[in-house]
């Protein structure tokens, strides 16, 4: 032992701080709690019902499922909706966002796109058939201008659906997209432009590059919102035809045929066909040049 | 459509505005330039230097003024349009291309094959000393290697103008000098016009045929860089020239030749008037290193500090009137010391007025 003096052992404050724990990470805690009291502890009871039905072996829910067209064509109707539901908002968020950043009053647009997203699904679906349905305002005008001799079934169908999703989904779609946009540092663009690229050049090769890992996200999060479609389907669909989603056979399984245990296997197929198409556009993602959007200093 | 590349006589700015709100930016700005012209636009922070070049680029609307190529007005054309080549004084780089496709862009752009391209990006990062750096992504390189391909991306697609916003800012004093050499070249062999804004007077000075001075939007004085030395027109100009000494003085009449004899903190010198003189108070300026240490010089001061700087002696002294003065000393000066400083009175300048 020579006299240097040992280093001192740091104390456990220090240790953990090391780690990146001190007590702002304390604060995470509430949140944990409720996202296991809320999520996770649901999803393990719903979990391990879906395997105790009411008769037959523990996978017999999912084979009832996938055996019955009746139940396992709500998925290819979900998706059928809820893509085409999810990509059309995407598509009308970027023109829009592309416009709105250079606007100098932002924030009252933002704000009035926001009310929609508080008004949620049903009120949406209310409106559409006040103005769309068989006597909804418009049908009326057409009629009495003589355009047409019996109303447009624009509503209780696939476009019903198609339309309100578009409706409540888009200020959410919008306000995700815009916050990407205006991240990207204009003079890329202006130096784009001194190089020769055209508006739609401009586009292709410098915003939609920029935009696309943020655009992923957003694909994801509305197509999570669309999937789940409830009021709409059966309010301004066919719930019976062409828009029985995957959440009116689960809501059947539970209330009119009294099955929690199928209720909850359609639950967690619901659960695993989201994750996988999450999962599949996040993989894409990496794809994408995902660094800040800034062009240089400053 | 495009008129990429268009070869012109002359780039004309016709009374050049640009208003942001109720602040004037450029305060009309006159200025014609050659092709083939090499062209510095030398100005303090925020005078307008980078909204001069981002009107001429197309980038910023006009808010008054025309500006032509040749006979053909272009501020109305879009930026892809004219063509020019612009380097940013922020870079601008795509930080998600590779630096070989951020110089290739405005190839591609242009439609031009792809071995044409490689081959051009190639030769232009050699240009820039960025051989080895191709396929990296501009975040993950240094600031001057960003504005070397900054540098790259501009030029090689040969744009008739070239503008550069103090594409050598973020420089080691090495790389300075060489890229001040290749740039200087390049404006050769393209045969280009080029627009250079900088800060630094010396890059101004070696590098421009002829030197805009410009402040608060408007242009102060055009000239060739040895008229800018030596002969500043106005106070403002002599200042950001390097004139550091700007002495109170009094007209006491002429002097031998075209000179003037003034009256500087009571003692009688001679010096040399630009513009028409009217008796009263007017100023002196002096670079530093022209006022030196004589015996027999008109200022007497007392040394308040010195400070080697390779080569000479740089220091400071106060006369007894309190006027601060910067002189140039072969040798050391101890603080303290009592001494007379004088210049050679074709390099003291006069200017009517007050300072
Ligand atoms: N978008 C803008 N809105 C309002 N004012 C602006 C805008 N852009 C520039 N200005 C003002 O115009 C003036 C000139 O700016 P500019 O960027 O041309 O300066 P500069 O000469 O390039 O300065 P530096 O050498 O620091 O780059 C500045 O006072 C600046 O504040
Ligand atoms: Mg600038």
């Amino acid at each position: 032992m020579t006299g240097a003096a040992l280093p001192r052992r740091p104390g456990l404050r220090e240790r953990l701080a090391r780690r990146g724990l001190d007590g702002t990470t304390l604060l995470v805690l509430p949140a944990a709690l409720a996202i296991l009291a809320l999520f996770v502890f649901p999803f393990i009871e719903g979990l391990v019902l879906s395997f105790l039905p009411k008769q037959g072996g523990p996978l017999a829910n999912y084979a009832k499922f996938f055996g019955d067209p009746y139940l396992w064509k709500t998925i290819p109707t979900t998706l059928g909706i809820a893509i085409p539901a999810t990509l059309a908002n995407i598509a009308l968020s970027v023109p829009v966002a592309l416009r709105v950043r250079r606007m100098k009053r932002q924030r009252l647009l933002t704000t009035i796109l926001v009310i929609p997203i508080t008004l949620g699904t049903v009120l949406v679906a209310e409106g559409l058939l006040n103005y769309l349905g068989p006597q909804g305002w418009l049908n009326r005008t057409l009629m009495a201008l003589h355009l047409i001799d019996r109303p447009v079934r624009l509503v209780h169908n696939y476009w019903g659906v198609l339309w309100s999703l578009v409706i409540a989904g888009f200020p959410f779609t919008f306000l995700l997209t815009l916050s990407y946009v205006s991240g990207i540092d204009p003079n890329l663009e202006r130096a784009a432009a001194t190089l020769g690229a055209g508006p739609r050049a401009r586009f292709r090769t410098v915003l939609l590059p920029l935009m696309a890992s943020g655009l992923a996200i957003t694909f994801c999060l509305s197509f999570v919102q669309a999937f789940a479609v409830y009021p709409s389907a059966v309010l301004v669909g066919a719930p019976a035809g062409s828009t029985r989603v995957i959440s009116i056979a689960a809501f059947q399984a539970a209330y009119e045929t009294y099955d929690d245990s199928l209720a909850s296997s359609i639950a967690m197929i619901m659960a695993a066909i989201q994750l996988v198409i999450v999962v599949l556009v996040l993989a894409g993602r990496s794809l994408f040049y995902r660094g800040p959007a800034g062009g240089g200093k400053g | 459509m495009a008129i990429h590349s268009k070869d012109f006589r002359t780039l004309r700015l016709d009374g050049v505005q640009r208003d942001f709100g109720a602040f004037n930016a450029l305060k009309g700005i006159s200025l014609t330039i050659a092709r083939g012209e090499f062209v510095a636009l030398l100005g303090p922070s925020g005078c307008g230097k980078s909204t001069a070049l981002n009107c001429v680029a197309g980038l910023l609307p006009l808010t008054g003024g025309t500006i032509s190529l040749d006979d053909t007005r272009i501020d109305t054309l879009s930026p892809e349009d004219r063509g020019f080549g612009m380097v940013f004084q922020n870079y601008a780089l795509f930080p998600h291309m590779s630096v070989a496709r951020n110089v290739g862009f405005g190839l591609a752009m242009r439609n031009e094959p792809r071995a044409q391209i490689a081959e051009k990006v190639a030769e232009a990062l050699r240009l820039v000393r960025l051989e080895g750096q191709a396929d990296k992504l501009p975040g993950q390189l240094s600031g001057g290697q960003q504005q070397r391909v900054a540098i790259a991306r501009a030029i090689v697609v040969a744009p008739p103008l070239v503008m550069m916003d103090e594409p050598l800012s973020n420089l080691d004093a090495k790389l300075r000098l060489e890229m001040r050499a290749e740039i200087r070249r390049i404006h050769a062999h393209l045969g280009s016009a080029t627009i250079y804004v900088t800060h630094d007077q010396d890059e101004a000075l070696s590098l421009a045929d002829r030197i805009v001075v410009m402040r608060q939007g408007e242009v102060r004085q055009v000239g060739t860089p040895e008229d800018l030395y030596t002969r500043p027109a106005t106070v403002d100009v002599a200042e950001f020239m390097g004139f550091r000494n700007m002495l109170p003085a009094t007209m006491a009449g002429a002097g031998s030749g075209t000179r003037a004899r003034v009256t500087v903190d009571g003692a009688a010198c001679e010096g040399t008037p630009v513009g028409p003189l009217a008796p009263g108070a007017v100023t002196l300026a002096i670079r530093p290193e022209d006022l030196r240490p004589q015996d027999d010089g008109p200022l007497a001061a007392r040394v308040d500090q010195v400070e080697y700087r390779g080569r000479a002696f740089f220091g400071i002294a106060t006369t007894p009137g309190g006027t601060a003065l910067h002189f140039r000393a072969p040798s050391r000066v101890a603080p303290g010391t009592a001494l007379r400083f004088g210049a050679d009175p074709d390099r003291i300048l006069i200017y009517g007025g007050a300072a």
